[in-house]
């Protein structure tokens, strides 16, 4: 009898994981507890660690292949066991792109089923084409496709790679194209996008509109010669998502169409926080200006807990504790390391444990409980030199601070005269759904006022 | 047209090209006397005299080099090996003699030989006496192979075979000796390096040749009953190959199959499969497929036998497979 070991949602929004590296070999004794295999999830890479004992029997994803949440990685059981028929049907179900995410979620901490081999628990049934979700990530991360296919797609100016796969692991073959070119001259909305931009082939597309458009009178329009379309100066490239930037994708647009946005700007003046980072530092205790950001937010929160909460959908969730969110630039996306309960920590453990996330994140190590779940967040592209700049809201969190640079700036004083002073420009942005108008208003300001006169955190 | 047997097709080319040249006759074991142990040389001791159908002793060795010492001085020999497993005795002197000597002697000298025999497995013949070994002589540049799969095919082969100056493996099959089909009254050739298209189809191409064209026609019959119309294309010539048609009906299924009874490993089909993958790659729908024998000696249990060698069902699903049709 042996057990599938399935793919687990190794972080919150994982939907399918790319094993990296795997610890354990066919045949190897494995105890509970033990470091299984390397998994790159949505964010991070994770360890997939045993959740019982048993043999490594065979593996169904081999090193570089992905699988969907719920899809069977492996096979373990009593050692010597004959898996070789649940592997070729394991094996034929990834190939199928079926499992997964009917499968078993696994979110309950335990990765194995227990299955009478060769008996099915899965429904691994459904068909081919509905199963685009595991079939976009092939081994390589290139969508597969026929010669025929792709010979077919580029003759009538369609893109391959956009065209739903039927074959096996997604694979795209004559009848797709042959689908997908029926729809694109059934006169389907642009936007479809499977239709190449590339101007060279345009005049290839079967019966649609590259030689001209007819026109609701009937009347064919065709371009003048003499306005020809420009020549490439360079090759279009399709990217391939990565499951990192499929996330980010879908939860900022999810942020954006769902919370009703609304933005407060303000400017602060920094010379007295300029002033005393410069004097600390003098004495050795150099603190980044994110650590202090984040303490003076996290006591703006203390005094307006309003901000500090989630829309649940049928209620509003008020938090406990202010966890910080620091938005961090990485080559393949951007993720935000959270600083856990700033109100009972000081700049100097903020500071210290903000260096070990951001070098976390830069490493792509961060692990789940370390960049989710931000009650908060901050944005701070004041290093490139943006003066101000609106950011999307990072649930659960109800509002995200954009912080631009610090500059020199000319104002006229309370006294008419001229001055020049440091001064930098927060724009917050709240869900209008938890934090009203005023809400968000007087949280800025004082916010503001505590960063120009830092004494007034005591109060 | 008469329909007669493959055995009588290739009886009646050997008593034509005798009656019509002196200088081709036939050796090998029980030729003449026995009239051949499978009955292909019925008639043609009594016809010919025994200086024209000669009974050899059981030396491959020896009496594959007497035949190629006779075409290197100008006669045109038939040497009849009762089974193919039988040449391997003679191998060497296939390979390093009759395969070299035109190329060697910069084309002073001809060798105008058929060696000719059953080839791959019939029935309950164990290990040694059930293999197909035109891959093995399909190696070697030299030699032409042909391996004709019906009465018409095997006549018109085995008369072009025998006028030619070169040396011809001449495949024949116990299985097929006595299965029969239409034969032309007046004489005709069939070149060699022309595959033959056994039946037209537009939905996939099935590759064979020498005896599974049976089966695979069959299997192309039992696909007609799931809607899909298969295309046999019969090679008929090994060396020379006709790539063209191959690549013909290629190019208007844009499916493959190839059938081969012999072993996988460097393959006549594993070849023909590569040339159809790296010559119509921009044409294929689906990787091509090959149906082969499995990598084992011959069992001598029947039902064994019979499953590692390719059969019906396992051509239509290969055929499926081509089609995502599984």
């Amino acid at each position: 009898m042996a057990e599938k070991v399935l793919m687990l949602a190794l972080s919150p929004t994982m939907e399918a994981g790319v094993i990296t590296k795997w610890h354990k070999k066919v045949g190897e004794k494995v105890s509970e507890g033990d470091l299984l295999c390397d998994v790159e999830t949505d964010k991070a890479v994770m360890s997939y660690e045993a959740s019982q004992g048993g043999y490594l029997l065979g593996m169904v994803c081999e090193e570089g292949e992905g699988a969907a949440v719920g899809a069977t990685i492996a096979l373990m059981g009593v050692e010597g066991e004959d898996v070789s028929a649940l592997l070729s049907e394991a094996k034929a179900e990834k190939a199928s792109g079926a499992g997964g995410k009917t499968g078993p979620s696994g979110s309950d901490g335990s990765p194995s089923t227990v299955v009478d081999a060769p008996a099915e628990t899965s429904a691994s049934k459904e068909p081919m084409a509905s199963s685009s979700e595991a079939d976009t990530l092939p081994p390589g991360g290139r969508k597969r496709s026929s010669p025929l296919a792709r010979t077919l797609a580029s003759r009538n100016g369609l893109e391959v790679d956009r065209i739903p796969g039927s074959g096996p692991g997604g694979r795209v073959v004559k009848r797709d194209v042959e689908q997908a070119m029926a729809q694109s001259s059934a006169g389907t909305p642009a936007g479809t996008g499977m239709i190449s931009p590339a101007p060279g082939a345009a005049g290839l597309v079967t019966g649609t509109t590259a030689r001209g458009t007819a026109t609701a009178s009937g009347t064919v329009v065709t371009p003048l010669s003499g306005t020809s379309m420009p020549a490439p100066s360079g090759t279009d490239e399709v990217i391939p998502l990565s499951g990192k930037r499929r996330i980010i994708a879908k939860r900022l647009a999810e942020s954006m169409y769902t919370a009703p946005h609304y933005y407060l700007k303000k400017t602060v003046r920094m010379d007295a926080l300029i002033v005393a980072r410069k004097a600390l530092a003098a004495k050795g205790e150099k603190r980044s200006f994110n650590a202090f950001l984040i303490k003076f937010v996290a006591e703006a929160l203390r005094r307006h807990p309003q901000v500090n909460a989630s829309w649940q959908g049928d209620s509003i969730l008020r938090f406990g504790h202010a966890d910080v969110g620091l938005a961090v630039a990485q080559p393949d996306g951007l993720i935000t390391p959270v600083v856990r309960d700033c109100w009972h920590k000081g700049i100097r453990q903020i500071d210290g444990e903000l260096a070990v996330l951001i070098g976390k994140a830069q490493q792509g190590t961060l692990r789940p409980e370390e960049y989710s779940d931000a009650t908060f967040t901050i944005s701070n592209l004041g290093s490139f030199g943006i003066e101000e700049f609106t950011a999307i809201i990072n649930p659960p969190g109800s509002a995200i601070l954009a912080v631009g640079e610090i500059a020199r700036v000319q104002r006229i004083d309370e006294n008419d005269k001229p001055e020049v002073i440091s001064a930098m420009t927060l724009t917050l942005s709240c869900d209008h759904r938890v934090i009203d108008g005023a809400v968000g208003a007087a949280f800025l300001k004082d916010l503001v006022d505590m960063m120009e006169d830092p004494i007034r955190v005591l109060l | 047209m008469a329909i007669i047997t493959y055995r009588e097709a290739i009886r009646q080319a050997m008593d034509e090209e005798m009656a019509r040249d002196a200088s081709v006759f036939l050796m090998g074991e029980e030729v003449a006397q026995y009239n051949g142990a499978y009955k292909v040389s019925q008639g043609l001791l009594e016809k010919y005299g025994p200086k024209r159908v000669l009974d050899t002793p059981i030396t491959e060795e020896g009496f594959t080099g007497i035949g190629i010492g006779a075409a290197m001085v100008g006669l045109r020999p038939i040497v009849e090996w009762m089974t193919l497993n039988f040449s391997l005795m003679a191998f060497d002197q296939v390979i390093s003699n009759a395969a070299k000597m035109r190329y060697m002697s910069g084309g002073q000298v001809k060798m105008p030989i058929v060696f000719r025999g059953p080839n791959g497995p019939a029935e309950f013949l164990a290990a040694q006496h059930s293999q197909a070994l035109q891959s093995i002589y399909a190696h070697f540049p030299g030699l032409k192979v042909v391996a004709p799969a019906t009465p018409h095919d095997a006549k018109g082969m085995l008369k072009t075979a025998i006028r030619d100056d070169n040396p011809v493996i001449f495949l024949e099959a116990e299985m097929l000796y006595g299965t029969t089909g239409e034969v032309p009254e007046e004489e005709y050739l069939i070149p060699f390096g022309q595959a033959d298209i056994k039946r037209p189809g537009k939905d996939v191409t099935l590759v064979v040749h020498g005896k599974p064209l049976r089966m695979v026609l069959e299997a192309a019959k039992t696909l007609e009953g799931m809607g899909i119309d298969a295309e046999v294309v019969d090679l008929r010539s090994i060396r020379p190959l006709d790539e063209a048609s191959i690549y013909r009906s290629v190019g208007t299924t844009n499916r493959c199959v190839v059938v081969d009874e012999s072993w996988p490993f460097a393959s006549v089909g594993s070849h023909v499969a590569w040339l159809v993958s790296k010559n119509c790659f921009d044409l294929l729908d689906a990787p091509v497929e090959l149906v082969s024998s499995e990598e084992v000696p011959m069992p001598y249990n029947h039902r064994l036998e019979l499953a590692v060698q390719p059969s019906v069902d396992k051509i239509v699903a290969a055929a499926k497979r081509v089609l995502y049709k599984v």
